[in-house]
């Protein structure tokens, strides 16, 4: 099961994350919770400069860009089996 | 068989990697070559007659488009390559423990090389102030990054030359240190939203990696596909507007409402533009028109630079951190900046 936090307050790129975010989750058939972070207070705490950020159980994986598709995905895929 | 295959598909990233530098003498001969590519197309394709109107927009269109492309690609790849030095987070450090004045020189020109939109603003700010960046430091830092970006440094360069460029940049940089010195020096911090003070980050730091060589010239490549994919455009427009005006509309159409003499334009400028917002490259065409029929480029730069570097959307989402009083002396300090640039450029030019 993996919890996916992904922290933007709305902008273009933030809302595309989200979008791409369950698109792999459904295309891979992952067990994942998809969760955003809005608020500022909140997204602070992660430490992250640049949005949008992603984190994975809790972890910042990434911030200040768009992943493209495939990076993602292998970075889902290596957050799943690393749990296992 | 595996360590086989593994090289070989090394070997398909090397070659890659090598596509850039393959192409740059072919970007030089295609720059060097405009002219008379533009000549050959205009005069030996088209047919058109020599002195006309109509020959000297089409020419000054088929010239330009290409060539301020071609500059943009060049130099959007380089700094995407540069930027790969400057994270934010490298910034941040770079800038946290920095005096006034010292703060604000190093803030306003890693402004320029920081990866920054306009988005990231507030983290940015949030994350600057919570390391222990002085505020003064952080607004020169947040007026540069926005201001001083490779789109409009390139336009200007391509279509007015390189003394207009460098001047906006310098100017645009002392504006930047200026008013976040100005605004270091009035102690504002109590017009910060108090939990603004209060964040602390709980989760440890995103570990940094230092990029690889073909990672750096990755995000040169994409830094080329997003920005160049989304200005084109709007350069195409401008340029198409540049040309279509090109000796149809009077030369002076603006010069008693926007030239040097009428002492007023420039802070009218500035009062239209604050409101206003859009990207560099959609304000070229623009900047284009108003240059093209008599307006002064102090004028036209102060427009330019509060469209820009001062946004309504922008100060809007400052709000969620800044109370009124400071978003106000954020706005007026730089405003008075750029206005005072605008005369300054009257005078010499």
């Amino acid at each position: 099961m993996l919890n996916i936090k992904v922290l933007g307050a709305g902008c273009t790129n933030c809302i595309n994350l989200e979008k791409l975010c369950k698109e792999v989750v459904e295309e891979n058939h992952l067990e994942a919770t998809i969760e955003k972070v809005t608020d500022f207070k909140d997204i602070m705490t992660y430490g992250i400069l640049s949005t949008p950020g992603l984190v994975v159980n809790g972890k910042v994986v990434y911030s200040g860009k768009l992943p493209t598709k495939s990076t993602l995905t292998n970075w889902l895929m290596n957050a799943m089996a690393s749990q296992n | 068989m595996n360590s086989f295959v593994e090289s070989l598909s090394l070997k398909k990233e090397n070659v890659k990697l090598t596509i850039p530098f393959l192409l740059l003498p072919v970007w030089l001969l295609l720059y060097l070559s405009l002219q008379s590519i533009t000549d050959w197309i205009v005069f030996g394709i088209i047919n058109l007659p020599k002195g006309s109107h109509l020959t000297s927009a089409v020419n000054f269109f088929i010239f330009e488009v290409p060539k301020v492309l071609l500059l943009l690609i060049l130099i959007v790849f380089a700094v995407g390559i540069i930027r790969t030095y400057f994270s934010p987070e490298r910034t941040r450090k770079m800038l946290g423990g920095k005096k006034l004045f010292v703060g604000n020189v190093s803030a306003s020109l890693l402004g320029i090389v920081t990866p920054f939109c306009s988005c990231s603003a507030i983290p940015l700010f949030l994350g600057f102030v919570e390391s222990g960046v002085p505020l003064g430091v952080t607004f020169s830092f947040l007026i540069a990054a926005p201001m001083i970006n490779e789109v409009a440094v390139v336009l200007l360069f391509g279509l007015f030359g390189w003394k207009t460029a460098l001047t906006y940049m310098m100017t645009g940089l002392i504006i930047a240190m200026i008013s976040g010195y100005a605004i270091g020096k009035l102690r504002l911090e109590k017009y910060v939203e108090e939990w603004v003070f209060k964040i602390k980050a709980e989760h440890a730091e995103i570990e940094e990696t230092r990029p690889v060589f073909s990672e750096r010239i990755n995000a040169g490549i994409d830094a080329v596909k997003e920005i160049v994919g989304k200005v084109w455009i709007y350069i195409v427009i401008g340029i198409a507007v540049g040309a279509g005006i090109h000796g149809y509309v009077p030369e002076n159409f603006m010069a008693g409402l926007m030239g040097k003499s009428a002492w007023w334009s420039v802070p009218a400028a500035v009062l239209i533009g604050v409101p206003m917002y859009s990207n560099a490259a959609g304000i070229i065409p623009i900047v284009q028109a108003l240059l093209e029929k008599g307006a002064s480029l102090g004028t036209v730069l102060a427009f330019m630079m509060s469209v820009i570097g001062l946004s309504l959307p922008e100060t809007i989402i400052l709000k969620k951190v800044l109370k009124t009083q400071l978003i106000l002396v954020f706005v007026s300090v730089v405003a008075v900046g750029i206005i005072i640039v605008g005369y300054i450029f009257n005078l010499i030019y």
